[in-house]
C-alpha cells in the first residue's frame, strides 16, 4: 500500500479537512473561473484578486473528491501574497510534476510538492489538476 | 461455478490477477470472438454485399447470418434487425427519425433511471418538436412501476422511452404491463436493452416493443456495433439518418429511392468484423444459456451483498436489486478516492455517474461506486471485493476520512 500511503499524505488529509480560502467572494474585482470534469463530477469554481502585478487574494468552492478539493485549498494558499510570475511558474511547473513531465525543480512549490505521488496515480491526474487550471485561467483572463 | 462457465475461455481473466467487476459497462471478451475477428482480418478482409469473388460472398455470408442469430435471440425475423454502431446509435436512429414527427402538446414519456442515451435523444428532440418530456415518478426504492406509469400516460403520449434494466440500480422495468398500456392510447415504446440482453431472455413478439436496443460489446461481443430491433412495418416507415453507399437502389440527381429496412439503414461500409463475431458472442451465450447465466449472475451478486451490508461504514443504494449490480459507497469518501484504493488492489469497478446523471441526482449524491457482474465472476471474485471493501474502510479511516 505505499503508493497509496505516498497520494493520501497528511498535508493532503489535513487540507481536505480544513479547506483555506474556501468560498466564494462577492466582491466584483475577483476574477472567476468554473472548471467541471464530467466524467467524475468535479466541479472547481476558483477566483483569484490581483493589484500591484501581486496575487492578492485566491479563493475556491466547489466539489469533488479529497485530492481535487485539497489540492484548491493548497493552491489559494500557495499563490496568495506571490508575485504574479512567481505564482504563474508554481502554477505551471505544479501540472508539469503531477502529469509526469520533466519540470523546473529549483522552483519551490512549497505545500503543493506533495501532489507528486499523483503521478502513480494517472487517473487521478485531472483530479489534482483542475484547481490549478482554474488558476492559471484567472491569470489568462485578469493579470 | 457451474461447468459452462469457462473462465479460461477469456483471456483476460488468464495469469492475470483481476478481479473484473465492471460488466455493465464492457463485458470481457470470450477467445471465439476474438478469434472471429481475427478470422475476418486475416482471411476475408474484403467488403460485403458489393463482390462476386468467394471472400466478398463468405464475408456477407457471416454478416447475413449474424443477423439471423441475432433476430433468433430476441424472437425477431431478420427484416427487423438493424446494425448500428451500438445501443446510442440505435436509440439515436429512432429519436431522430420517428421523433421528427412529434409536435407542440405530444408527449414523451421517460424516466430518471435511464442511461443518457436513453434520454438525451428524445430531450432534444423534445427542444426540437416543442414535445413535452414527461418523467415517471420513482417510488421510494427508485423504481418505474406501472401505477407510476399509469399517472403519467394520457391521451397526449406518443413515445415511451424507457430502460429494460437500470445500469446503475439494476431494476427491471414491468415492460409487459407498460407496453400494453402505451399501445392503448396507441404511444410506440422505445426501450434500452443495453443491459438487459447480456443477463435475460428477450422476445420482442412477446414483449410487443416497437423498438429495442443493446449493444454487442455488453453481451461478450466486440465494440463498435449495436442493435436495433424494430417492428418491420415501422423499421419500413421511417426515413434513415445517413444517407450514402449500399443503403439505396436507385440514385438519380434529384431524387433517389432508398432499399427496405433493415439495408436503408446502414450506409456506408459497416464494422463487418465486430458484426461477424457478434454472432459467436451469441452462440457462446445460448450454449451456456441465459437461463443459467442470470441465476449464477444473481447468486454471486447476493452473496457478495449479504457480506457487504455487514460492513459499517457502507451505504448500498439498491439492496432489492433484480441482478448483478451493487451501488454503494464508502461513507464520507469519494467515489474516486475509493476508486483508486480498488485498482491498487486490482478490483475493477466503476466510480461516477455511470452515464446517469439523472438516478445519481435522484439519490441526492455526487457520484457512486458500482461493481456489476457477469458469468465469469466466481465466489472467490465476491470474497475478494468484500474483503477489499473492508480493508478500504479502514484504510480510509486510517488516513483520515471521517467514519
Amino acid at each position: 500500500m505505499e503508493k497509496l500511503d505516498n497520494l493520501y499524505r497528511e498535508i493532503i488529509m489535513e487540507h481536505y479537512k480544513n479547506p483555506r480560502n474556501k468560498g466564494l467572494s462577492e466582491d466584483p474585482s475577483f476574477i472567476t473561473v468554473h472548471i467541471k470534469n464530467p466524467s467524475c463530477g468535479d466541479d472547481i469554481t476558483v477566483q483569484s484578486q490581483f493589484e500591484n502585478g501581486k496575487v492578492k487574494s485566491c479563493r475556491h468552492d466547489g466539489h469533488g473528491c479529497s485530492i481535487c478539493c485539497s489540492s484548491a485549498s493548497v493552491m489559494t494558499e500557495t499563490v496568495t501574497g506571490k508575485d504574479i510570475n512567481e505564482a504563474s511558474l508554481i502554477a505551471n511547473n505544479y501540472l508539469l510534476m503531477v502529469t509526469n513531465k520533466p519540470y523546473d525543480e529549483s522552483v519551490d512549490l512549497e505545500e503543493a510538492a506533495v501532489y507528486s505521488g499523483v503521478r502513480q496515480f494517472p487517473a487521478r491526474v485531472k483530479c489534482a489538476s483542475i484547481a490549478w487550471q482554474a488558476f492559471i485561467e484567472t491569470l489568462k483572463k485578469g493579470a | 461455478m457451474e461447468k459452462n462457465l469457462n473462465r479460461l475461455d477469456f483471456p483476460q481473466l488468464i495469469d492475470k490477477p483481476l478481479v473484473y467487476l465492471d460488466s455493465a459497462a464492457s463485458t470481457l471478451k470470450p477467445q471465439a470472438v476474438i478469434d472471429e475477428i481475427n478470422h475476418y482480418y486475416h482471411d476475408l478482409s474484403v467488403n460485403i454485399h458489393r463482390g462476386i469473388y468467394d471472400e466478398a460472398y463468405e464475408a456477407t455470408r457471416l454478416y447475413e447470418e449474424t443477423r439471423e442469430s441475432v433476430a433468433q435471440f430476441i424472437n425477431a425475423s431478420n427484416e427487423e434487425i438493424v446494425f448500428t454502431r451500438g445501443a446510442t446509435a440505435s436509440l439515436n436512429l429512432v429519436a431522430a427519425s420517428y421523433g421528427i414527427r412529434l409536435s407542440e402538446g405530444d408527449e414523451i414519456i421517460t424516466s430518471e433511471l435511464e442511461h443518457h442515451s436513453s434520454v438525451l435523444p428524445w430531450q432534444v428532440i423534445a427542444k426540437k418538436t416543442k414535445a413535452k418530456l414527461v418523467f415517471v415518478p420513482l417510488n421510494s426504492e427508485g423504481r418505474i412501476t406501472t401505477d407510476a406509469f399509469k399517472k403519467v400516460l394520457s391521451s397526449k403520449t406518443k413515445v415511451v422511452a424507457l430502460t429494460y434494466k437500470s445500469n446503475v440500480m439494476g431494476y427491471v422495468t414491468p415492460l409487459e404491463e407498460i407496453i400494453p398500456l402505451a399501445h392503448s392510447v396507441n404511444a410506440i415504446v422505445v426501450v434500452d436493452a443495453a443491459q438487459a440482453a447480456p443477463h435475460h431472455k428477450i422476445d420482442v413478439k412477446k414483449l410487443d416493443v416497437d423498438f429495442l436496443a443493446f449493444s454487442g460489446h455488453k453481451m461478450l461481443g466486440p465494440t463498435g456495433v449495436g442493435v436495433l430491433y424494430g417492428k418491420q412495418d415501422l423499421l419500413n416507415s421511417l426515413e434513415p439518418t445517413e444517407f450514402g453507399g449500399e443503403m439505396n437502389e436507385e440514385v438519380n440527381k434529384d431524387t433517389s429511392v432508398w432499399k427496405d429496412a433493415p439495408y436503408k439503414f446502414e450506409a456506408g461500409t459497416m464494422p463487418i468484423a465486430s458484426v461477424i463475431a457478434l454472432a459467436k458472442a451469441i452462440e457462446y451465450l445460448q450454449n451456456i444459456g441465459l437461463d443459467t447465466i442470470e441465476n449464477h449472475t444473481n447468486r454471486i451478486r447476493n452473496y457478495a451483498y449479504q457480506q457487504l451490508k455487514k460492513i459499517d461504514g457502507i451505504e448500498i443504494y439498491n439492496p432489492n436489486s433484480d441482478s448483478s449490480i451493487i451501488a454503494f459507497n464508502i461513507k464520507n469518501v469519494h467515489p474516486h478516492d475509493a476508486a483508486s484504493y480498488f485498482a491498487e488492489k486490482k478490483v475493477a469497478l466503476r466510480a461516477g455517474h455511470h452515464c446517469a446523471q439523472l438516478i445519481i441526482k435522484w439519490l441526492g449524491i455526487e457520484a457512486c461506486l458500482r461493481a456489476s457482474f457477469y458469468l465469469y465472476n466466481t465466489y472467490e471474485d465476491a470474497d475478494i471485493f468484500v474483503q477489499t471493501v473492508k480493508s478500504a474502510v479502514k484504510f480510509f479511516r486510517s488516513v483520515g476520512f471521517e467514519g
